[in-house]
């Protein structure tokens, strides 16, 4: 099949929803694993057919499911994350130690050459990487074990691993982000990790610009231009040139610049989307107008993207796994809300349509584009 | 035979319908019985207790003969009737949520 395959997953079951590049009609599937959160799926850049999900439950814990035929069917793989030798100690919310425990995987990166391949970041945050298809799973314990682990603590939501950006130049490389310890970079495959926060201004810190501490919400990457990051901070949307070395703000003309989502435009590596949310206790756009943001200059300059979607009593949120692109010719963007709906756009942000409208709300949004 | 019933998503996640049978080798304890129901269908290892730790999981409670057996030692015996068959074990999801 040719067209694009979006995965959908939320707090009540994940969904597919299928098109063909047209993408002007799409067909939703019935509920996969339904009752059940579904933090993440993601599908292998080597073989679209194989598929990953992260299913859990405050009843039952973590469940991994894998797919071999795109999502027609499943099965569960290997769901024991173990923390490597004597687990330690972070900081809790009250500033106490507190041991690491496994409570769920919030995000899956297949190896970008190697269907076998998965990394999977997780809260108590840690990587793992399973090279059998998920069947089983070792943690790359260089990240959590780094010296400042200890001091790292949750954010709002826990203390989740929810970003992992691989460099296609350069396969030893690789970041992750951590709310709210912050971002971090592997050059050796993963056994050693370095924090990448210099730059970063939390006023929420006692220090401000503390080495680790900084509630990072998403990390975003073109593939052409791998040292170029995009962050969207608690507050601040953040840029490197220098792969993670030196950050520098780029809200610019935001209108506010707190918010979860970041992504990058399929064939501009210069053209970024954010969607503003109000403030960090109040998770929904600004006067009840939702809008996405897109800067065609890298950063700083941002014009308001409305066309399409709510502009009145509108207060969902748009959580930090839920926006991708497509790479079909004229660059689809996509992101799913709290309230269930999946918006769509086919011409890079101009305009925009629900291809859902009343899903449970969604916690992440993920494109395969099917050639 | 003994006789365990799952709450409704684990019996989605194995893929069975109404109550499962067990033969349990040795003496039937929870223990040995949550065993040999993980070994049967290693898909619910880890989803009713811990792989490590074999600690039940906080939301998930044991019930059989009107009793609630959640914070029996896992080496205890299980009740007779169940042992032979004539009351169910019963894996019940506690009730939680909105």
């Amino acid at each position: 099949m040719r067209g694009v395959r979006v995965l959908v997953g939320t707090r009540k079951g994940a969904f597919v929803l299928t098109s063909d590049e047209v993408r002007d009609r799409w067909e939703v599937s019935e509920p996969h694993f339904a009752g059940w959160e579904m933090y993440h799926l993601k599908g292998s850049p080597a073989n679209p057919d194989r598929l990953y999900a992260s299913q859990s439950s405050g009843w039952f814990g973590q469940v991994l499911q894998r797919s071999d035929d795109g999502g027609k069917s499943w099965a569960p793989v290997g769901n024991q994350f173990t923390y490597e030798g004597d687990a330690g100690t972070h900081l809790w919310y009250d500033g106490t130690p507190r041991p690491w425990e496994f409570k769920r995987v919030w995000h899956l990166e297949p190896s970008l050459t190697d269907p076998d391949v998965v990394y999977a970041g997780v809260e108590d945050a840690a990587l793992f990487r399973s090279d059998d298809g998920g069947q089983t799973w070792g943690e790359l314990t260089g990240l959590r074990k780094h010296t400042s682990g200890p001091k790292w603590q949750p954010g709002a939501g826990g203390m989740c691993l929810h970003t992992i950006l691989l460099d296609p130049s350069q396969p030893s490389r690789m970041y992750t982000a951590i709310s709210a310890a912050g971002a971090f970079r592997t050059d050796d495959g993963g056994s050693t990790w370095q924090p990448i926060n210099r730059g970063l201004n939390s006023a929420q810190l006692p220090d401000p610009t503390a080495e680790v501490g900084h509630c990072v919400h998403r990390l975003a990457m073109h593939p052409s231009r791998p040292n170029v990051l995009f962050m969207q901070k608690h507050w601040d949307v953040m840029r490197t040139d220098d792969a993670g070395q030196n950050w520098h703000e780029i809200s610019g003309n935001l209108p506010t610049d707190f918010g979860f989502v970041v992504d990058v435009h399929a064939h501009d590596p210069e053209t970024v989307y954010v969607v503003p949310i109000k403030s960090d206790s109040e998770h929904f756009p600004l006067d009840g107008q939702l809008r996405v943001y897109r800067s065609k200059s890298g950063g700083n300059d941002w014009e308001p993207l409305s066309k399409g979607l709510p502009q009145r009593d509108c207060y969902v949120n748009v959580l930090r796994d839920a926006m991708a692109v497509d790479g079909l010719d004229s660059c689809g963007v996509y992101f799913g809300t709290t309230g269930g709906q999946v918006y769509a756009s086919r011409d890079g942000g101009d305009s925009w349509k629900a291809i859902v409208h009343d899903l449970p709300a969604v916690l992440s949004v993920d494109v395969q584009t099917l050639r | 035979m003994i006789r365990l019933a799952l709450p409704a998503h684990l019996r989605t996640l194995a893929r069975v319908e109404g109550e499962v049978l067990l033969e349990v080798p040795g003496r039937p304890t929870q223990r040995a019985l949550l065993g040999a129901l993980e070994a049967r269908y290693p898909m619910l290892r880890g989803t009713i207790r811990d792989q490590s730790t074999e600690r039940r999981r906080a939301f998930i409670r044991f019930f059989a003969c009107q009793e609630d057996l959640s914070n029996e030692a896992p080496d205890a015996a299980l009740p007779e009737a169940v042992v032979e068959g004539r009351e169910p074990f019963l894996v019940v999801g506690a009730m939680a949520g909105g």
